[in-house]
């Protein structure tokens, strides 16, 4: 059992690589992602992602654009903006669309890690909340 | 300037002073000669008229004078008998009588005879029985009733004229003659001048002088009659001529019949001086004329100088705008690119503390003790720690780069004033300047746009830094509260600003730097920056001891503040 399920979704192959074999070490299962499109066609194979780690630079679809697609069709995935300086006020955009959380590039990798798992941690407060209500419904059915 | 540019100025003054030139003068010289033309021939006219008509008049005026004398003695011839005008001394009662009625125009009177003997005689002289038939006007009055001779000095040797009427008494003819006084008969064509040369005298029919020309005038003039003058209002009988002097001067003469043809009455004057008044009229206008056109001419250059010169201040303006914008421009372009490389930076610099993350990982859970662990770590850790180095630097580049930033942020300015002071660090070693920092730590943050208030606290210590360039100095920069107001004093010990200076330094373009060093703009963005937050900026300084720069920014009003706070903590 993983402690977390991650997408990195970055264009630069050399950071994500990293990043993930890094995450793995950690007892993460982690999903890669080189463009907005992947990390959707990802999203849809692996249902069990939890959270998503977004750069928000990208050719073809924008961050903010990625995130707005994630949001619509698995709201409760989480998801952590990556950035560099200059696309601040994007991700400051972002957060408002719902976005968990963002961290400047290049960030620190302990800062990342207990980033994710406060995600992870709303992720499963999340869930348990969606699951009782589903619980509840059905009481209330059978009831 | 370049030359070429120069002397287009010089054309440009050439072409104004020209046109301004040709445009007022052409219609007055018209105008001017025109009116000037129109005057000099009705003047003339009227100079003409006048002058024949003097002449005229006088004409007039002897021939009546002759006439009446003439009648007088017809009256004799008629009402006496030449018996009775020859008997004892009947003349002389009669010529008393003639003297008392008339005054004494009549100086003797005498009856002759058929062969030109004096049969009687009343007056001063003793001509009783002088004989008269050789002399010319006794001559040249047989066969006429009645006749004026020419003047001449006769026998008692002054001049004189007769008048001599023709009778027959019997078969025997006769004649009665009076001699008239020259004298009073001169006065009347003596009188008449005008100007300085105009005068007139008679002339008989031989050009010979019947008057007594002026004295100073005409008596040796010789005259060559030129072209004779035409105009309307001329009176019968009156002939006006130009004729050269043998003075070399030109004489208008004017005369008219007299006596029944026999004589002429001339009138003559200097042409100069008969039209003294043209000219002197003409004289002031040219003089008015001329003036007018100097000072046309003065004005013309003063304006057209006035006008390029202020064309040539603006041409300049405009290029150093030109030049300005430029460099504006590039300064944007710069400060792009910096945000550009430092964004693309960033990648790069993250992988590589990933990977050194990732080799100290996989040392800490797989690598085999060995001697050099601790130096791989080091060089790990020295990665990781220049990798934030980089890191920080490119985010400082960015957020310097991004100057056109105005988003209005809370803004602390203790800390703001910290990081421009870091940035100069540099510099204000090279020019042995110390910086002395006096910050208020609780300080409320104010309303700013963080990327201005970095241009303006940048360029004052710029400037001061640069004031103090040459022999060193203190950099005192004090952040505090004044009421409402957040006051921060940049000071520095350079040189000081002249006051003549002083009052110019906000202005746009004012600049003491060399040229090429300085554009004049950063103190007038300044101002612009701190007035458009409500706030104010001003300079005291004193030559030799240093200047103080004054910003003052009000804080924002409390309520928006803490929601401003907020916003920022969300943030």
């Amino acid at each position: 059992m993983t402690d977390a399920t991650i997408l990195i979704v970055d264009d630069e192959v050399g950071f994500v690589e990293t990043m993930a074999k890094r995450l793995e070490k950690r007892n993460m299962a982690v999903l890669q992602a080189f463009n907005g499109d992947q990390a959707m066609q990802r999203l849809a194979d692996n249902p069990g992602v939890q959270v998503v780690i977004l750069d928000m630079k990208m050719p073809g679809k924008d961050g903010l654009v990625v995130l707005q697609e994630i949001k619509d069709a698995y709201p409760l995935v989480e998801v952590i903006m990556l950035t560099g300086h200059a696309t601040v006020p994007s991700a400051v955009e972002g957060m408002q669309f719902g976005a968990f959380d963002y961290l400047m590039k290049p960030c620190s990798f302990e800062d990342l890690n207990k980033k994710i798992l406060e995600a992870v941690a709303l992720k499963q407060e999340h869930d348990g909340e969606a699951v009782e209500a589903r619980v509840s419904e059905i009481a209330q059915r059978m009831g | 300037m370049h030359p070429e540019k120069t002397t287009s100025y010089d054309r440009l003054t050439r072409n104004i002073v020209l046109t301004v030139i040709t445009v007022s003068l052409a219609p007055l010289i018209l105008v001017g000669g025109v009116i000037f033309d129109q005057f000099r021939s009705i003047y003339s006219e009227k100079v003409y008229s006048h002058l024949s008509e003097v002449v005229d008049k006088h004409t007039t005026h002897i021939d009546a004078f002759l006439g009446d004398k003439l009648h007088e003695i017809q009256y004799l011839n008629t009402a006496y008998s030449y018996e009775q005008l020859i008997s004892g001394d009947f003349l002389t009662k009669t010529l008393r009588g003639m003297q008392l009625q008339y005054g004494r125009i009549f100086v003797d009177l005498g009856v002759i005879d058929e062969d030109g003997r004096q049969v009687a005689y009343a007056g001063p002289y003793d001509l009783l029985g002088a004989d008269y038939s050789e002399a010319d006007w006794y001559r040249e009055s047989r066969g006429r009733d009645a006749s004026v001779s020419d003047v001449f000095e006769g026998l008692r040797q002054s001049p004189h004229f007769i008048i001599t009427i023709n009778n027959v008494t019997g078969g025997k003819p006769w004649t009665l003659r009076a001699t008239v006084d020259f004298l009073s008969f001169s006065h009347m064509v003596e009188n008449i001048r005008i100007g300085e040369t105009g005068f007139a005298y008679i002339l008989n029919d031989g050009g010979v002088f019947q008057t007594k020309p002026h004295e100073d005038l005409g008596s040796k003039l010789v005259l060559t009659p030129g072209e004779t003058i035409l105009f309307a209002e001329a009176q019968k009988g009156v002939t006006i001529r130009h004729s050269h002097g043998s003075d070399n001067e030109t004489y208008v003469t004017v005369s008219s019949p007299l006596n029944g043809g026999k004589w002429k009455l001339v009138y003559q004057q200097n042409v100069t001086d008969a039209f003294s008044d043209m000219a002197r009229t003409e004289y002031v206008v040219l003089v008015i004329f001329a003036l007018g056109g100097m000072g046309i001419v003065a004005m013309a250059v003063f304006v057209a100088r006035k006008l390029v010169s202020r064309c040539r201040a603006m041409d300049r303006e405009s290029e150093f705008m030109n030049r300005q914008m430029v460099e504006t421009g590039k300064l944007a372009a710069i400060g792009e690119l910096a945000a550009g490389i430092a964004h693309e930076i960033n990648n790069p610099v993250a992988i590589m503390i990933e990977e050194a993350g990732w080799v100290s990982d996989l040392m800490k859970d797989e690598a085999p003790p060995m001697p050099s662990r601790g130096e791989v770590d080091r060089a790990l850790n020295q990665v990781v720690t220049q990798g934030r180095r980089c890191k920080d630097i490119t985010h400082k580049l960015l957020s310097f780069a991004r100057q056109t930033d105005p988003r209005v942020t809370q803004v602390s300015l203790p800390e703001l004033v910290r990081e421009v002071v870091e940035l100069s660090m540099q510099r204000a070693r090279y020019g042995h300047v110390d910086f002395s920092l006096d910050m208020d730590p609780t300080l409320p943050t104010v309303a700013a746009s963080m990327s201005e208030l970095q241009q303006v606290f940048l360029n004052l210590v710029n400037n001061s830094i640069q004031a103090m360039e040459a022999d060193g100095g203190t950099l005192t920069i004090t952040c505090g509260r004044e009421g409402n107001e957040a006051v921060v004093v940049v000071a520095d010990t350079g040189p000081g600003i002249p006051a003549a200076n002083l009052g110019r330094i906000f202005d746009p373009f004012f600049t003491t730097k060399p040229v090429g060093k300085g554009s004049g703009l950063g103190l007038s963005i300044c101002f612009g920056i701190i007035h458009q937050m409500g706030g104010d900026i001003e300079v005291e300084s004193t030559v030799g001891e240093g200047t103080r720069f004054t910003v003052r920014l009000p804080f924002p009003p409390p309520v928006d503040q803490q929601a401003r706070q907020q916003e920022m903590h969300h943030d």
